[in-house]
């Protein structure tokens, strides 16, 4: 069953499809450059001390990315 | 950028984007690439160059020019800071796209992490819309091997039209097939390159304008870049196009006629410009896909979960801050117990010299002024810097080195990016922060990690707050004084250490404090976007590291210290044998200075040594004893008994130390700090608060310090 949520409720370990970026400007530019457009699968690897920010595996990259940021990243979980 | 000769001090005000090219013939090579993929160690390994490496994304944040001979030819390299992208949106991808946009380079090598190659593409394709005489170099194979990823760099090379060549930087004769490849290409003059296809509509509104560019411009910068830049409309680069291709360009009416006919098409199939530069960038992303199958094969995936394992503990709830405070305690023990031994050794060596100078000049029968104003006034300042200075530095340049070499300092600002966030700033002043450990100056310039404007200046103006190396002595000569203890067992250098940290923890949590401040009054905002790349963990280059530390950094820092110290001596040296009316200068000044030091809970001279030290704080330590030891008697410092006999006889205490101890880590940064913050800010402004803000936390400490001391019976 697929269900979809956001990527800042992503727990450590678990994968995803990318499907939809719900932001602009800045940030949406810099999160497609670093590889996170739909249809890529990310993976959450952890939380930092604070539980936030959280880093994701990126085609291969570990990119910390703010739970505020990550909350306008939809995903998609198998 | 890193700490060395080129970073630190003056020379952390770069020069910008000039290029001093000793023969016509010379040509410029610009070496691009993501953060973080070795770039500066290809630039190293080329021009024999010391440009400081880090496995950290962002350590060089200006350009670092070198020469190099490929095959006969001489050579210019450029190495540029780490993008990800060309659409620039920090001040250091400005630097990068700029160059390779307007700088006309004769080559351009796109330096590739080859364990991560798709999105590295991305780069490599924006380059080869600039310009055809594009090398692509896939470095760091040795570690893509050893995960397992083959690439077959010359189905790659066919794909992209350009060369594609495997190094491994670290092993210098890998890069001779680079140099060759990036020889040849500076003579190509036409080729056919990989171009990437956009959607149709893109398309159709780019062969609109690209014969319109194409004929005021003559394609350089290329016209169809040009065109895709002009679509996307980002006011940064208009900017630049503006100042290199003149305002005339941007205001012709064929080229506006052009533009509004190409936006039209655009805007006939719903492509607004957000959807516009996502088109683009997706196109990208989507065509480095496709040229990667085939050539990338993986036997498994390049990163594991299992590998976080390390990060699972240095990064976890419970573990992540003790972890960080162990750490920075553990670096200091080492530093302080390893320097004990061979201060000493230094310290007799250095002041038997000082009797062997004296029979000397007595030997001459130079006049007895002489002798003093040389031997007693500049040689022992300078002989106690080296003797006190020159250990701790030689320890803690090396172990940080290698700590920078492992890949922490990027997980330094993921652990503290909530707190940065709860001040409205950000995570990367973690890593100026860290920076400024090493200088002030050079943390400073590595602000421009930051991509805000606001966060950048908040990070820039709360720098000083972590003291830097120079500061070290005098907390550690301090702390062994007057709290831990002199008996140099490893009970005492333990707790000095520990003092230590809690010391430099005190002015980290000053950071927070002023940074928050500052972001509800005079720097309001909100957050703006932050990622932040966690390399691997890297085996550091143990030999390297330490040659490289204790010759670039230690000794350059050590040298600057001395250059500084000798004319303060002199200036000591004079005020405290210059009598008028009967009291010397020194004394008239520290007793000027003194009542409102004494509210401080310092006194007169300490006041005058930090302002003699404003050059460099390395000096206010010997500064002190020169001023108290020109008043008094002769006593061989270096030894740790006598500086406590000394300091208690000129009325030193408990409160002193302490207040002491607190002014030297909240004072005006040193002048060299300064001189990089107007840089930087560019406004005289920010400057002054930047030396104001600390000097006044330091005032407010020390006041309200001494005034609990004094109410307070037990003290």
């Amino acid at each position: 069953m697929k269900r979809s949520h956001n990527l800042s409720q992503l727990k450590a370990g678990q994968c995803a499809l990318v499907t939809r970026i719900d932001t602009a400007g800045t940030m949406r530019r810099r999160l497609m450059d670093l590889g996170l457009t739909p249809n890529t699968e990310v993976m959450c690897l952890g939380h930092s001390p604070l539980g936030d920010p959280s880093a994701y595996l990126i085609r291969g990259a570990v990119i910390a990315i703010r739970a505020k940021d990550s909350q306008n990243i939809i995903i998609e979980t198998e | 950028m890193g700490l060395t000769s080129h970073s630190t001090g003056t020379n952390a005000l770069d020069s910008g984007l000039v290029i001093q090219r000793q023969h016509a013939e010379e040509k410029v090579i610009a070496l691009a690439g993501n953060p973080n993929v070795g770039k500066s160690t290809v630039f190293n390994s080329l021009t024999g160059m010391k440009q400081h490496t880090g496995n950290w994304p962002g350590k060089t944040v200006a350009n670092a020019q070198g020469r190099c001979t490929c095959e006969g030819q001489p050579c210019i390299l450029i190495d540029l800071p780490g993008t990800y992208s060309l659409m620039a949106h920090s001040a250091e991808e400005e630097i990068a796209r700029n160059f390779l946009c307007f700088g006309n380079p004769d080559a351009v090598a796109v330096i590739c992490d080859a364990s991560c190659l798709e999105r590295n593409l991305n780069l490599v394709l924006q380059a080869l819309e600039i310009s055809s005489r594009v090398v692509v170099c896939l470095n760091l194979m040795d570690e893509a091997e050893k995960k397992g990823i083959r690439i077959q760099t010359e189905l790659l090379s066919k794909r992209l039209g350009v060369p594609v060549i495997s190094t491994i930087a670290r092993n210098k004769k890998s890069l001779s097939a680079l140099t060759r490849a990036l020889c040849q290409i500076t003579e190509k003059t036409e080729s056919s390159v990989y171009h990437v296809v956009y959607p149709e509509p893109v398309e159709k509104a780019l062969s609109a304008l690209i014969p319109v560019i194409q004929e005021k411009t003559g394609g350089q910068p290329d016209s169809r870049w040009l065109a895709l830049r002009l679509l996307d409309s980002d006011d940064s680069l208009l900017c630049e196009i503006r100042s290199c291709l003149g305002e005339a360009f941007l205001n012709d009416k064929d080229v506006k006629n052009a533009l509004e006919q190409a936006s039209a098409i655009l805007l006939e199939a719903g492509i607004n410009t957000e959807s516009f530069r996502d088109l683009v960038t997706s196109s990208l992303i989507t065509a480095a896909e496709k040229l990667c199958q085939d050539v990338v094969t993986m036997e498994q995936p390049a990163y594991q979960f299992r590998d976080w394992k390390l990060d699972r503990i240095l990064t976890s709830r419970l573990f992540g801050y003790p972890a960080m405070f162990l750490l920075l305690a553990f670096l200091l023990w080492l530093t302080i117990t390893g320097a004990n031994y061979p201060s000493q050794v230094l310290a007799d060596f250095l002041f038997r010299f000082q009797d062997l100078l004296t029979a000397w000049f007595r030997q001459l029968h130079a006049p007895e002024w002489l002798h003093s104003m040389l031997v007693l006034g500049v040689y022992r300042v300078v002989a106690w810097i080296v003797s006190v200075m020159l250990p701790p530095m030689a320890i803690f340049f090396p172990l940080f080195t290698l700590l920078e070499d492992m890949g922490y300092l990027p997980r330094l600002a993921y652990n503290l990016d909530k707190p940065f966030q709860c001040c409205h700033a950000c995570g990367k002043q973690a890593l100026c922060m860290a920076m400024g450990f090493g200088c002030n100056a050079a943390g400073v310039t590595g602000c421009r990690i930051i991509d805000s404007e606001r966060e950048r200046l908040l990070a820039i103006l709360t720098n000083s707050f972590v003291p830097c190396n120079g500061r070290f002595p005098i907390l550690i000569t301090l702390i062994t004084v007057f709290f831990a203890g002199m008996s140099g067992s490893h009970g005492t250098s333990f707790l000095c250490a520990l003092l230590l940290t809690l010391t430099i923890t005190l002015g980290i949590g000053m950071t927070f404090a002023v940074t928050w401040a500052l972001s509800v009054t005079l720097l309001r905002g909100v957050p703006s976007a932050f990622t932040l790349e966690l390399p691997p963990y890297r085996r550091p280059q143990i030999g390297s590291v330490i040659v490289r530390s204790i010759f670039d950094r230690t000794l350059f820092v050590l040298g600057r210290a001395v250059v500084v110290a000798v004319p303060a001596g002199l200036i000591i040296w004079f005020m405290a044998n210059i009598t008028w009316s009967g009291t010397t200068l020194l004394h008239l000044c520290a007793s000027a200075l003194d009542p409102f030091a004494r509210l401080m809970g310092l006194d007169g001279v300490i006041l005058i040594a930090f302002l003699l030290g404003f050059p460099a704080n390395e000096i206010v330590m010997p500064v002190i004893f020169m001023a108290y030891l020109a008043q008094g008697t002769l006593t061989e410092p270096g030894d740790l008994a006598s500086i406590k006999a000394l300091l208690l006889s000129h009325g030193w205490t408990f409160t002193t130390a302490v207040s002491m101890i607190l002014f030297s880590l909240f004072h005006w940064p040193c002048s060299t700090t300064l001189l990089t913050v107007h840089k930087e800010t560019n406004s005289l402004r920010w400057t002054v608060l930047a030396a104001l803000l600390p000097t006044a936390a330091g005032i407010c400490l020390c006041m309200l310090f001494t005034g609990i001391c004094r109410i307070l019976p037990w003290f």
